[in-house]
C-alpha cells in the first residue's frame, strides 16, 4: 500500500535555526498516526509544512501519488487536508453553524444567491446538525448558538466535526485533548475513533501517552528536526516511546528505520 | 503494556451515557432567558432605551413633542450622524475604529460643491466625484490597516488631520452659499428635498439613513462578507486558520465606510443648505457615541448595525425632548455621557457567558 500523504527531505530553517533536517513523513490510508516528539523538536513545523502554513525550504511533498505545493491553508484544504489547530480557529461571537461555514459559505440558487449573494441559511444549518449528528455530538438541535456558550469539550467536538464534514483525504489534528478534562478528552477520543472508522486517515499530535497509545496505529517519533523512527504501539511501552523521543534510548526494530 | 494502563479509565468510559459534548439546555429562568435574548438580539437594549425616552419625554413634555412633526424632526436631525454611525458601526465590528469620517464626510460634500462651482462640472458629475472621493479615502484607510497593519486607531487619527487639513487649504473656507445651489446645481441639495405623509416630514436624506441601515443590516446577517466582518473583528487569527480573507474584508469595509461618508457628504448639504468646510466636524465623536450607545463592542464581532440607528435616535430624542424642556444644552451631553457609560457595563454583562 502507498502512502496517502508522503514527504520527503522536508527542510525549513529559520534563520540559524534548523527546525526541519531532511525529514520524511508518511501517512497510509485509514489509519491514525500519532506524531510525538518533545517541545522544539519540530512536530508544529512539520505539521504546518503538510498543512500548508508553512512552505519548506527544500523537500517534496505528495498526496496521492501527486506532488503537492501549498502555498496557504485553503490551499491544503481545497486539496482535502484539514487541520484542527490547538487553538480551534472559531469565531466565539457566532454561531455553530456559522463556524462550520466559515470560508466556504453556501449560497441560495437562483437571483437571491447570485445577485444579492444570500447565504442558505437553511442548507447550512440543516449540514451542520447532520455532521453534528453523526458523530453524535447532538442532543438538542440548537445549531444556531454562538460557539462561546460551548464548554471547551463541545467546541472541540464542533472542530473536529468541521474537520470530518469537509476533510476528504485527510484531518490533522494538534492535542486535540490537552486543553481538556478527562471525561472530554474520552469524548474527543471517540470522537477521532469514530472519524477513523469512516475511513479518513488521521494525523494526531499529542503529548499524552496513554492516548497516544489507545488511539494510534502507528507512532511517528520525531527528534531533533526529523523521524527517529515509527514504532507500532504493540510492540512498544508508553516508556520506551519517551525514552525515544527524549534520546535516553536507541530504537532497534523499528518499522522505519531513521 | 500492563492491564493497569489499560483499565484506568473504565469508570469514565462506563458512565456514557452522560453524553458530556452534547449540547443540554437547562431552564435558565427569567433573568437567564432575558440575559439570553439579549445575546442573541443585541439591538434589543437600546430600542427598550429609545422607546423609553420616547415615552418619558411625550409624558413629560405631552403633544407638542409626541407628535409626527417632531418625531421625524428628530429624524432628519440626525440623519447625518446616522449615516456615518452605519459607517462607523461596519469599522468597529472589526475591532477598529475611524476617527476620519467627519472628514472625510466634509471633504465630499466640499468636493461636490467646488467642482460644481469652481470648475462648472456638471452636478452629476460633482457628486459622483464626491462619492468616489469618499470611497478613495476610506481605502486609504483601509490599506494602511490591512496592508501596513497599523492600528486602526492611528492611522485614522492621523488621514483625520490630513483630511480635515486639505479640506480647508483645498476651499480657502469658503462657503457656498444655499441660494447658488438652489439656483445653479439643484441636485446637490437632492437629498434635502422633503414631503409630507400626514403631520410627518421626511427627506430624501432620512429615506436613504434608514434603507441603508437596512441593507447592511440584511448584508451582515445574509451573506459571507457580513459573517466575515463579524469573524474579522471577533477573533483575527481564528478567521484567517478558517480561510477568511481577512485583508480583504479589512479592506473592503474601510473603503465602503467611506463611500458612505461620500454619501453623507451630499445628505450634508441637503441639511444645511449651503456647503460648508466648517460643517460636521463632530461627525467622528457623534457616531462613534450612536455606536456605542447601540450596543455595539468596541472590542469588535458582537453588536447589530441597527442598534447604532437607534443609538443615534436617543440622542436625538434627548437632546429635542431637553430642548423643549428648555434646559441647558450641556444636560444633553451630561445625559449621552451617563448613556455611553450604562451602554459599554451593559455589553460588558452581556458578553458574560453564562448564557
Amino acid at each position: 500500500m502507498d502512502p496517502i500523504l508522503k514527504g520527503r527531505n522536508l527542510v525549513k530553517r529559520y534563520g540559524r535555526v534548523v527546525a526541519l533536517d531532511h525529514c520524511d513523513f508518511d501517512l497510509y490510508p485509514g489509519e491514525i498516526l500519532a506524531v510525538i516528539g518533545d517541545n522544539g523538536a519540530g512536530k508544529s513545523t512539520l505539521i504546518k509544512a503538510l498543512s500548508g502554513a508553512v512552505i519548506p525550504d527544500e523537500g517534496e511533498v505528495t498526496l496521492e501519488g501527486r506532488r503537492v505545493r501549498f502555498a496557504s491553508p485553503n490551499d491544503a484544504r481545497e486539496a482535502g487536508i484539514e487541520t484542527v489547530y490547538q487553538t480551534l480557529a472559531m469565531s466565539p461571537a457566532l454561531s455553530i453553524a456559522d463556524n462550520m461555514f466559515m470560508g466556504r459559505e453556501v449560497r441560495k440558487a437562483g437571483i437571491m444567491g447570485k445577485l444579492f449573494r444570500q447565504l442558505d441559511r437553511t442548507h447550512m444549518e440543516q449540514f451542520a446538525r447532520e455532521k453534528l449528528n453523526d458523530l453524535g455530538l447532538m442532543t438538542i438541535q440548537n445549531i444556531t448558538q454562538p460557539v462561546e456558550t460551548l464548554s471547551g469539550g463541545q467546541r472541540q467536538g464542533v472542530a473536529v466535526a468541521r474537520a470530518a464534514a469537509f476533510g476528504s483525504r485527510v484531518i490533522i489534528l494538534d492535542e486535540p485533548t490537552a486543553a481538556l478534562g478527562v471525561k472530554e478528552s474520552r469524548r474527543v477520543l471517540d470522537l477521532i475513533k469514530d472519524v477513523k472508522a469512516r475511513g479518513i486517515p488521521i494525523i494526531l499530535i499529542s503529548h499524552n501517552m496513554p492516548h497516544v497509545f489507545e488511539v494510534a496505529d502507528r507512532i511517528h517519533v520525531h527528534r531533533l528536526g526529523r523521524r527517529l523512527c515509527v514504532i507500532d504501539p504493540r510492540d512498544h511501552s508508553m516508556s520506551d516511546a519517551v525514552a525515544y523521543m527524549t534520546g535516553a534510548k536507541v530504537p532497534e526494530g523499528t518499522l522505519t528505520p531513521a | 503494556m500492563s492491564s493497569d494502563s489499560d483499565h484506568y479509565e473504565t469508570s469514565v468510559r462506563e458512565r456514557r451515557e452522560e453524553a458530556v459534548a452534547a449540547f443540554d439546555e437547562r431552564d435558565k429562568g427569567l433573568m437567564g432567558r432575558f440575559h439570553h435574548a439579549l445575546h442573541v438580539t443585541p439591538a434589543l437594549v437600546p430600542l427598550i432605551v429609545l422607546i423609553a425616552s420616547i415615552a418619558v419625554f411625550g409624558l413629560l413634555i405631552g403633544d407638542r413633542f409626541f407628535s409626527p412633526f417632531s418625531l421625524t424632526l428628530i429624524l432628519q436631525q440626525v440623519q447625518i450622524v446616522g449615516i456615518v454611525a452605519a459607517a462607523q458601526s461596519l469599522i468597529i465590528l472589526t475591532a477598529g475604529i475611524d476617527l476620519s469620517v467627519g472628514a472625510i464626510t466634509v471633504f465630499s460634500s466640499v468636493i461636490m460643491g467646488q467642482f460644481a462651482f469652481r470648475y462648472g462640472i456638471p452636478p452629476v458629475f460633482a457628486v459622483f466625484a464626491g462619492l468616489i472621493f469618499g470611497l478613495l479615502c476610506g481605502l486609504l484607510n483601509g490599506f494602511l490597516v490591512s496592508r501596513m497593519k497599523l492600528p486602526p486607531f492611528i492611522v485614522t487619527l492621523g488621514t483625520w488631520q490630513i483630511i480635515l487639513a486639505s479640506n480647508y487649504l483645498y476651499s480657502a473656507n469658503e462657503t457656498i452659499r444655499a441660494q447658488e445651489i438652489e439656483a445653479q446645481a439643484p441636485l446637490l441639495q437632492f437629498m434635502g428635498t422633503k414631503f409630507t405623509l400626514g403631520g410627518a416630514v421626511f427627506t430624501y436624506g432620512v429615506i436613504f439613513m434608514l434603507l441603508l441601515v437596512l441593507v447592511l443590516a440584511w448584508v451582515l446577517k445574509h451573506t459571507a462578507w457580513g459573517r466575515h466582518v463579524y469573524a474579522v473583528g471577533d477573533d483575527p487569527e481564528a478567521a484567517q486558520l478558517s480561510g477568511v480573507n481577512v485583508r480583504g474584508t479589512l479592506l473592503s469595509v474601510y473603503g465602503l465606510a467611506g463611500l458612505i461618508c461620500g454619501f453623507a457628504g451630499w445628505a450634508l448639504i441637503g441639511r444645511i443648505g449651503s456647503v460648508s468646510p466648517t460643517s460636521a466636524y463632530e461627525a467622528n465623536i457623534e457616531s462613534i457615541t450612536a455606536v456605542v450607545i447601540g450596543g455595539i463592542s468596541l472590542f469588535g464581532g458582537r453588536g447589530s448595525i441597527l442598534g447604532a440607528l437607534f443609538g443615534a435616535l436617543i440622542v436625538g430624542v434627548f437632546s429635542l425632548g431637553l430642548r423643549l424642556l428648555g434646559a441647558d444644552a450641556q444636560w444633553t451631553y451630561f445625559f449621552i455621557g451617563l448613556l455611553i457609560i450604562a451602554a459599554v457595563a451593559v455589553d460588558q454583562w452581556i458578553r458574560k457567558v453564562t448564557a
